[in-house]
């Protein structure tokens, strides 16, 4: 039997969106969202395409900063210091150091395996090779990927299968120690067995960093998530523990499109 | 609710929903007849109920197996998952029920067979027999409507049953110090009686997973509790 679970006020906090909008020039992609993000959890952001929660995803690392016309209001506030991470003050070269992103299809650089990883630490002016081998292995095998690659760190990123380049990604992500992992529907592009593997990983990875996960695949959102969120046209309409939106949700619209019944 | 995107999904769903109320049905009239037996001793009608008892055995493992399919090809979620997890309870006390049936009717050609019928309790242990079969018919009312409420106002009235069967044991056991020529027959009432008190207790079963397909609670073993099922805090709040 499931243990009970604590209530949600009691568990600390990563980080929490409040009174967040953000819109696409004329086009008001999110609205309103009020959102916890539990420390060392995962947190699914699940709805049907377009409902804005990739584009909520992308608001964590300022990705919306690189196009024009992209407006902001609210605030994601990263604990424990309380960080707004959308204040214009804050640069987000600096965010992406504490929140690294992985995307749907898995986009190493064309360099080797090392380099690959070694890149985000290059960016902070970490050069030394015994620190940068040091890090790498043990990005690697937080990736749990050390073990399959380690004898050919110097080969080109693209010789590995769909499933190792992804988790060559996440070791990249990893690297620099972020705080965050965001996955942008991280397995949608992998066949099942490199979708278990990274699954595995995000059980494992949610012992030292807090991770949100966008995903089309509901029963993946039900395997790897503590937390569900499901959003629809821009906004959150249900967030709770995993379990109970999977089989009770309070909210009927929630429960239509769980239950297949939207549309 | 609205249908399924997937209309596969929905006769699926709607194949096992009709085939539990059919197979609630079979039951239903199974009792009735094992009550029937016992007032006239019928012999046809009692080789009968033991026939339609592998009817029902089998309607448990055919709906078990359409659950099974079920959430193999359709991953149910919410009150989907939900339903089918009732269902499969809820046959498993449909069958009982129907074994209850079959011990009745057994227990009732016993009974006839030593020719003696008469004992005081016989009237009583009847309208127990009919309270349980109202009970049953019920329940299986409320879950064709998912009625919750009504399957609150069914737990509740268990208590009915375990009253009557306790006052025919209380009767029984004074007739038999009486006469203790007929303790055979008193024991075999007292199968009787205990049987149309389980039939009551699977009902309330029923209704318990009634209640969680509509609320999602889970009121098994809280019967006190269950009238205050839909009071609760909303649990997980922002």
């Amino acid at each position: 039997m499931a243990d009970p679970k604590p209530s949600l006020d009691s568990l600390p906090l990563k980080a929490h969106a409040a009174g967040l909008n953000f819109h696409y020039g004329d086009f008001k992609a999110l609205k309103n969202i009020d959102m916890p993000i539990h420390d060392k959890r995962v947190t699914a952001l699940i709805g049907p395409s377009g409902c804005g929660k990739s584009t909520f995803l992308r608001c964590f690392n300022r990705m919306h900063d690189l196009y024009p016309g992209n407006r902001y209001a609210g605030e994601i506030r990263l604990h424990p210091d309380n960080v707004n991470l959308l204040d214009r003050a804050v640069d987000p070269i600096e965010v992406r150091m504490r929140l690294s992103m992985v995307f749907q299809k898995p986009n190493p650089f064309p360099k080797s395996l090392f380099e690959n990883v070694a890149y985000g630490l290059r960016v902070r002016g970490i050069n030394r090779r015994a620190i940068l081998e040091e890090k790498i292995e043990e990005a690697l095998r937080g990736a749990a990927l050390w073990n399959e690659v380690k004898d050919r760190l110097h080969e080109q990123a693209f010789n590995l299968s769909g499933g190792q380049q992804q988790r060559l990604c996440i070791a990249r992500a990893l690297a620099t120690e972020p705080e965050i992992l965001l996955f942008d529907e991280p397995t949608s592009a992998l066949d099942p067995i490199a979708t278990a593997s990274i699954e595995e990983l995000i059980a494992e990875l949610k012992e030292r960093v807090t991770i949100l996960i966008v995903t089309h695949n509901m029963q993946q959102a039900a395997r790897v998530s503590d937390f569900t969120a499901y959003m629809y046209l821009g906004e959150l309409i249900e967030f709770g523990w995993t379990d109970d939106v999977f089989i009770k949700p309070r909210n009927p619209q929630t429960e239509a499109y769980l239950t297949g019944r939207f549309g | 609710m609205t249908e399924h995107l997937s209309r596969q999904y929905d006769a699926d769903l709607e194949a096992i929903r009709s085939r539990v109320l059919q197979m609630g049905g079979l039951v239903e009239a199974q009792i009735h007849s094992a009550i029937e037996c016992l007032a006239t001793g019928n012999v046809e009608l009692m080789l009968r109920v033991s026939e339609n008892d592998r009817r029902v055995n089998g309607c448990e493992i055919e709906i078990d197996d359409a659950c099974a399919h079920l959430i193999a090809r359709r991953q149910p979620a919410a009150s989907d998952l939900r339903l089918v997890m009732a269902v499969s309870k809820i046959v498993t006390d449909l069958e009982r029920t129907g074994d209850e049936a079959e011990k009745i009717a057994r227990m009732a050609k016993n009974i006839h067979g030593r020719g003696r019928l008469q004992t005081p309790p016989a009237a009583d242990v009847r309208h127990a027999g009919e309270l349980a079969v109202a009970m049953l018919r019920r329940v299986l009312d409320a879950l064709a409507r998912l009625d919750a409420g009504e399957a609150e106002r069914i737990i509740a009235e268990d208590a009915t049953l375990d009253d009557a069967f306790r006052g025919i044991v209380r009767q029984l056991v004074t007739y038999m110090m009486e006469y203790p020529r007929t303790i055979s027959t008193a024991l075999d009432i007292v199968w009787i009686a205990k049987a149309i008190e389980r039939i009551g207790d699977h009902a309330k079963n029923v209704a318990e997973q009634i209640i969680y397909i509509v609320h999602g609670t889970d009121v098994r073993h809280t019967a006190r509790e269950a009238s205050r099922y839909g009071q609760g805090e909303p649990d997980g709040a922002e």
